[in-house]
């Protein structure tokens, strides 16, 4: 019993340690079956400790865990309020559903001999994730961001064609930029403040906002996230990215990578710097509004015009990016909680389509998937057609889906803050939602003519993955109380006036 | 069958969706997949007939089924124009069905089980959407409506059907996205509640200026209703089957927009606050331009099921106008305009497919003579028409009688002069139909001068139909009493 009590305890970093020693385990196992089931164990586990920490902060409030025994400031600290642990329930939710489909799409799209070194960049991404989600400490967020990019980098690398690296690369270079970009900030931040834990440093921060340092700081910190996260016009690596990955690590960068860079934003804007009652004329929310709304637009109207499904939907998670940052950047409880909720709401979408777009590469060949190569899917493969166009009405949100309660809140915010020209920009980007996905319904649904393709549907695996995530999107668009009672305590949290000194 | 209110409307969306499993699941026999339709619609039609009682006693039956969002529930609640609504989709339905039946036989359409699915789920909907008690729960059902109806615009899969579709799905989404859901997001945020509450919930929370716009935003929104210049999408939706076009875009989907209009007019606005703000108004001259507009095309029209399709175009500008009259007469007179036009212009298409089912003819200038060898289609035609037009002794003319006392009440006087031209219209471009067949001599000698009826399957629906219009003239009172316990309430 007490030792039970005592692992309770250790949950916070068990979270981050399970997959961390996960990973070598999968280099020495090399069995490619046995690599599976354990990262899909090590996810499960780290799902299971995510749903019980949120089931001690909904009613019990942050949770703070002294890494080491060294008490914070000085010790490094993972501090776990609601809209972490939200993440990290969103994070390990979509790692988990995804994987349990990854076996044979990645048996047949990796080379046998490297599949556990995949599988242990997988944990180690998700190691990342999940450190960045619940560390305290800046410096530290910083150690996670890395490990996680690093082992995207070489996830991307391992897509079938040759192109892949060049993506790769492209990845690596912006990446790492932005990395560094944050590293500076946060070399600043500590100059400033003479501190690294982000609470700390949101105490101690008022006095000295004003000071060029600490702007220059949260400019470094703001373009660092922006391009983790892909806000246009720091977007060009993520449609190369997304299309030359495995299509199963597509699915997991497109419900894991940007939202949890999106995570990194929100703490920086508003857990560390809070410009509300600064006094400051800084037309930092403005900026990333205006951001949102061209990424909602422009990418849009790109996802429209293109032919290859993979980098359609790279296309359309970009517009869904700025709906994420639109939200944020209202700077109100609706507005947060909206971006925090279509968070969880995107990945869960987006994950279903990419796997539905791996279920049909698997019995297709090839890499990269065009809109013609549709054509008599509802034929042969009526389930997958069924999840397509179920993760389609999501992005465009229609009623019953995910994706309306998260643009119902979002359009809530919206008018809430009176700002009506982002609601026509809002609306305009779900009218080119419909044509870009009804152009992949009507591929889907077209006839074959003479040629006759014979497809069967995917391995049960692959099904059980798309259908969990469909259910998940379903669910989600009939009942998102829960989540929204959730969000709405996480972003009250955050902008609570306490959060930060008022000067 | 003695089920609690509550029960019993859930039951209503319920009972659709489960035939839809159904039939998919008896896909590889036909016979008995038709039998599913046919007993799913006549349980469907029993079902919401024990609604009617309660609802008659003055019962609002509702019941919650679960919140979306804090505050934002998927709600059912039936009030007396749902019953009425609910009433005339379902019981149609099982006509339909048997007319579906002889038509897709007779004509060997493809994807026959698609299409049986389709429909059910399309009444389903149609139950959520009479039955709702909100706004939300109302676009869950309307925008399930336009999905669920898609495949069956494109029923054909050929270039034609799949351009219609796009126009179909196009202006139906664009109106609802950048229309509706604004407006119901604003509703929510300016009054608090979504609900639908006698006499509205808008009043004393908005300005009159912003409930214009915002009753603008709903009357263009609700795509469904056809308002000009959003109309577009119902010729378009001609491609389809018959049997689609004639429950689905005379009855179920069209009524689902005006009746989205009535129910926000009445139940969100409040016709008290719709009057005195003056928020109808302009929505009003809209309404009366579409009406004369879409006669004047109808008339130009020589294809059959195009003509129809903009006479419905104009037919449904009745009811808005009847909404847009903010008078409760005005609103009565709509909302039996919705079953008078409902079991008229269902006759008159399944007229259109059974011409196309025996003489594979399309065109109104080849139907000369063809009274003779298709007589009783002919004669249900001719009677129909005169429904619609309002002649006694045909249901019809107790919509345009409400209407006209609703738009004196109103006083408005050249309402009653538009009626008038609009009946006039209607003459020239219906009756045209039915003279043709039967006093024009035949263009070609060819036939024999027997009768050749298309099969009984098609031809006993569409004559229980127009025996439906004439019923309705004699014996109005059980729509008038829904109606008078609406009135009252």
């Amino acid at each position: 019993m007490t030792g039970l009590a005592l692992l309770l305890e250790q949950l916070p970093a068990l979270q981050v340690v399970l997959p961390l020693l996960a990973a070598p385990v999968c280099v020495l196992l090399r069995r490619p079956n046995l690599v599976w089931a354990l990262s899909c164990l090590t996810s499960l586990g780290c799902l299971g400790i995510a749903l019980t920490l949120a089931r001690q902060i909904y009613p019990h409030g942050v949770i703070s865990y002294a890494m080491g025994g060294w008490a914070p400031p000085f010790g490094i600290e993972y501090r776990l309020d609601e809209l972490s642990v939200f993440m990290l329930v969103v994070v390990s939710l979509a790692a988990s559903l995804v994987l349990i489909g990854a076996r044979q799409s990645i048996q047949r799209e990796i080379p046998a001999d490297r599949i556990h070194l995949l599988y242990a960049a997988v944990l180690l991404m998700l190691t990342g994730s999940l450190g960045i989600i619940s560390t305290g400490d800046a410096f530290n967020l910083f150690v996670f961001l890395e490990i996680a990019s690093l082992s995207t980098y070489a996830l991307v690398a391992m897509g079938r064609q040759r192109r892949a690296l060049v993506a790769a690369f492209q990845y690596l270079v912006l990446g790492t930029i932005g990395g560094t970009f944050i590293l500076i900030g946060v070399g600043l931040l500590y100059m400033m403040t003479g501190t690294l834990n982000m609470q700390d440093m949101a105490e101690r921060l008022p006095p000295v906002l004003h000071t060029t340092t600490a702007l220059a700081a949260l400019a470094f910190l703001v373009i660092g996230a922006a391009l983790k996260l892909a806000l246009l016009p720091l977007h060009i690596w993520l449609p190369n990215a997304y299309t030359f990955a495995p299509s199963m690590i597509s699915a997991l960068l497109a419900a894991i990578s940007t939202k949890v860079a999106a995570y990194v934003l929100i703490r920086f804007v508003y857990g560390i710097y809070d410009l509300r009652w600064s006094g400051l004329n800084l037309p930092l929310n403005d900026v990333l509004a205006l951001l949102a709304v061209a990424a909602m637009l422009f990418a849009s109207y790109v996802a429209v015009r293109q032919q290859e499904v993979k980098r359609l939907l790279a296309w359309s998670s970009l517009a869904q990016i700025g709906y994420i940052v639109l939200g944020l950047s209202l700077a109100t409880s609706a507005g947060l909680a909206a971006s925090t909720l279509h968070i969880l709401n995107h990945a869960v979408i987006k994950a279903g389509l990419f796997v539905a777009v791996a279920a049909v590469l698997f019995r297709q060949g090839g890499s990269t998937l065009q809109l013609a190569d549709l054509a008599g899917l509802s034929r042969g493969m009526p389930w997958t057609t069924a999840a397509i166009i179920a993760g389609g009405l999501g992005l465009i949100g229609v009623p019953l889906t995910a994706g309306f309660v998260s643009k119902w809140a979002l359009l809530q915010a919206l008018i809430e803050s009176g700002t009506w020209l982002y609601v026509a920009a809002l609306l305009a980007s779900s009218l080119l939602a419909v044509i870009y996905v009804w152009r992949i319904i009507e591929a889907c649904t077209a006839s074959t003519g003479d040629r006759d393709i014979q497809r069967r549907e995917a391995p049960l695996g692959l099904q059980l993955s798309i259908w969990a995530l469909v259910a998940m999107n379903l669910y989600l668009g009939i009942n998102s109380s829960p989540g929204m009672r959730l969000a709405t305590e996480a972003s009250g949290r955050l902008l609570a006036p306490t959060a930060g000194v008022p000067l | 069958m003695s089920f609690e209110p509550a029960s019993a409307m859930l039951l209503a969306v319920l009972l659709p969706l489960a035939g839809a499993g159904l039939i998919a699941l008896c896909h590889r026999w036909p016979n008995l997949r038709e039998t599913v339709t046919l007993v799913t619609a006549a349980a469907l039609f029993a079902n919401v007939l024990t609604l009617v009682g309660p609802v008659l006693e003055g019962i609002r039956p509702d019941l919650l089924l679960i919140e979306i969002l804090p505050g934002l529930g998927l709600r059912l609640t039936l009030e007396p124009l749902g019953m009425l609504f609910a009433l005339v989709a379902s019981g149609l339905w099982i006509v339909n069905s048997v007319y579906s039946i002889g038509y897709m036989r007779g004509n060997n359409e493809q994807h026959q089980t698609g299409f049986y699915v389709c429909f059910a789920i399309a009444l389903a909907a149609t139950q959520l959407l009479a039955m709702s008690g909100n706004l939300l729960t109302l676009l869950i059902g309307y925008e399930v409506l336009t999905f669920s109806t898609y495949p069956l615009v494109t029923h054909k899969r050929n270039a034609e059907a799949r351009a219609g579709g796009r126009t179909y799905l196009g202006v139906l989404l664009f109106t609802s996205i950048a229309l509706l859901l604004p407006a119901i997001v604003a509703v929510w945020y300016l009054a608090g509640t979504i609900e639908f509450r006698d006499g509205g919930v808008l009043q004393g929370m908005v300005t009159p200026a912003t409930a214009t716009a915002l009753f603008a935003l709903f009357l263009f929104g609700t795509g469904k209703a056809a308002l000009m210049p959003f109309h577009r999408w119902l010729p378009a939706a001609m491609v389809a089957p018959t049997p689609v076009s004639a429950l689905l875009h005379a009855v179920a989907v069209v009524k689902a927009g005006v009746f989205t209009v009535t129910k926000v007019a009445v139940y969100i606005f409040g016709l008290d606050f719709l009057s005195v703000s003056g928020a109808a108004a302009p929505m009003l001259w809209v309404a009366v331009f579409t009406l004369l507009a879409a006669s004047l095309v109808a008339l130009s029209r020589d294809n059959l099921k195009a003509r129809l399709a903009y006479s419905t175009v104009s037919q449904l500008a009745y009811i808005v106008l009847g909404a847009s009259l903010a008078t409760s007469m005005g609103v009565a007179g709509g909302a039996f305009h919705l079953v008078a036009h409902a079991l008229g212009k269902i006759t008159l298409f399944f007229c259109a497919g059974a011409i196309y089912t025996a003489m594979h003819k399309t065109q109104v200038s080849e139907l000369d003579g063809m009274g003779r060898v298709m007589p009783f289609t002919f004669g249900a035609f001719l009677v129909a028409s005169l429904s619609i037009i309002g002649l006694p002794p045909m249901g019809g003319t107790w919509s345009k009688w409400l209407l006209m006392s609703g738009a004196a009440d109103a006083g408005l006087t050249i309402v009653l002069a538009v009626l008038a031209i609009s009946s006039l219209l209607n003459i020239v471009y219906l009756l045209e139909i039915p003279m043709r067949g039967f006093l024009r001599p035949p263009a070609q000698t060819g036939g024999n001068g027997g009768i050749r009826e298309a099969p009984l399957l098609c031809v006993a629906p569409l004559c229980l139909t127009a025996a439906g219009c004439v019923v309705l003239f004699f014996y109005p009172q059980p729509v008038l009493m829904l109606l008078d316990t609406w009135r009252l309430q």
